[in-house]
C-alpha cells in the first residue's frame, strides 16, 4: 500500500514537472538553448562590463579573467566565493564524518579483503603516476578539463590505492590536517589580500597575462592548487576515518 | 529528450527514498537523484553542434558556438556537496551498524 501510494506520488511528480516543462518558452528545447540571451554569453567574452572585444588563444592579453577554460573561469574567478563556500561545506562534512567516526583511532578495520600480488605490486607501480596525474591535473586547471576538485579526488585515490595494497598501512594523519587547514587559510587570505588592494573579496590582484600559457590568470592557478591538496587531504582524512577502527 | 530522462531518473531517486527501508539503498536512491538532477542542469546549457567551453589551439577566439559554461561550473559545485552529503550518510550509516547489527530501519529495536 505505501508502495503504491509512493509510486502515485512519483508519477504525479513528475507528470507535472514534464507538462510544465513541455512547451514552455522560457524552457529550450534540448540543443536550442540560445547562449547569446544568457549570462554566460558575458563569461564567455570575459567582459561582464563593456562592451566585448575579440578574444583569441594564445595572443590576448589583460583579460578580465584569465583562463582558457571558461569553466574554470566561472568557478575560480566570477564565482569564487560560492566556491569558498562549496570548500566550506566539504570541510563540515569532512568534520562530520570524523566526529561521527572518530574515536582514538589506533589500528585498521578488520575486512574480509586482503591484497593479493597483483594489487600489492601493481599499487607501487601506479601509486606515483596516480599522484602526478592528480597534481597535473591540479596545476593546469585553468587550461584543460579538471582542476582542484577532480585533481584533489585523484590525490585522495592514489592514498586509497595504498590503504587496499597493504593490510597495515595508515597514512600520516596528522600531516593531511595540518594541510588542510594550511591550505584552506590561504584561500581566505588570498581573499583578503584581494579586498584590501583590489577592493572586493577574491578579486583577482595579480596580472592575468597571455590567455593559454601556464603561467597566467592570475590567482587562478595558485587558488585552484590550493583547492586540490585541501580537496585530497580532506578526502584522505575521509578514507582514514572510515578505514580505522578503536583498539590498540 | 535527455531532459526527461533526467526528469526520470530524479523521480526513481525520489521513490526509492520513499520506499526503501536500507539505510545504504535511501543513501543510493539520494545519489540516483543527485545524478539525474546533474544531468538536468547540463542539459539546460546543450548547444547543438556547441564545442566544449575550454579554448585551445583548434578552437582559439570567443566567437565560435560553446556549450553554456554556467551550468557546468553549478554542477562542478553540486557533485562536491554530493560527495560530502554521502560520505557523511555513509558514516552515520556505520554508526548505525555497530550499534544495531542492520541496516534494516525495520529491524532496529530499542535497548
Amino acid at each position: 500500500m505505501k508502495n503504491f501510494l509512493a509510486l502515485i506520488l512519483t508519477l504525479f511528480l513528475g507528470f507535472l514537472i514534464m507538462s510544465s516543462l513541455n512547451n514552455n518558452i522560457a524552457f529550450p528545447k534540448f540543443g536550442e538553448a540560445n547562449i547569446g540571451d544568457r549570462v554566460s554569453d558575458a563569461y564567455i567574452d570575459r567582459d561582464v562590463t563593456e562592451n566585448p572585444g575579440d578574444v583569441i588563444f594564445g595572443e590576448t592579453d589583460g583579460l578580465e579573467s584569465g583562463p582558457a577554460n571558461i569553466v574554470t573561469a566561472i568557478v575560480a574567478d566570477y564565482r569564487s566565493f560560492d566556491t569558498l563556500g562549496e570548500v566550506t561545506v566539504l570541510f563540515v562534512s569532512a568534520l562530520g564524518v570524523a566526529l561521527l567516526l572518530g574515536t582514538k583511532k589506533q589500528k585498521r578495520l578488520e575486512i574480509d579483503f586482503h591484497p593479493n600480488f597483483m594489487l600489492r605490486v601493481g599499487s607501487k607501480a601506479l601509486f606515483g603516476v596516480i599522484l602526478m596525474t592528480g597534481i597535473y591535473i591540479s596545476i593546469h586547471g585553468h587550461l584543460t578539463p579538471g582542476g582542484g576538485f577532480p585533481g584533489g579526488s585523484m590525490i585522495a585515490t592514489s592514498m586509497l590505492l595504498l590503504y587496499l595494497a597493504d593490510d597495515n598501512f595508515r597514512a600520516k594523519v596528522k600531516g593531511f590536517k595540518i594541510l588542510e587547514s594550511i591550505a584552506g587559510s590561504l584561500y581566505v587570505l588570498i581573499g583578503i589580500i584581494g579586498l584590501i588592494i583590489g577592493g572586493s573579496f577574491l578579486v583577482n590582484i595579480l596580472d592575468t597575462g597571455v590567455i593559454g600559457e601556464l603561467f597566467s590568470a592570475g590567482i587562478i592557478p595558485i587558488v585552484y592548487v590550493l583547492i586540490g591538496l585541501k580537496v585530497g587531504s580532506e578526502i584522505s582524512n575521509v578514507i582514514d576515518n572510515f578505514l580505522t577502527e578503536e583498539g590498540a | 529528450m535527455l531532459q526527461y530522462a533526467a526528469i526520470v531518473l530524479i523521480m526513481l531517486g525520489l521513490y526509492g527514498i520513499l520506499t526503501q527501508r536500507n539505510v545504504i539503498k535511501i543513501i543510493l536512491s539520494l545519489n540516483i537523484m543527485e545524478i539525474g538532477l546533474n544531468l538536468f542542469i547540463i542539459s539546460v546549457g546543450y548547444v547543438t553542434d556547441g564545442i566544449a567551453p575550454i579554448m585551445t589551439t583548434n578552437h582559439n577566439t570567443n566567437s565560435l558556438i560553446y556549450v553554456d559554461p554556467l551550468p557546468q561550473a553549478l554542477v562542478l559545485t553540486a557533485i562536491v556537496i554530493g560527495v560530502g552529503t554521502t560520505a557523511l550518510g555513509l558514516a552515520i550509516a556505520k554508526n548505525i551498524y555497530s550499534k544495531y547489527g542492520t541496516f534494516e530501519l525495520d529491524e532496529m529495536e530499542e535497548e
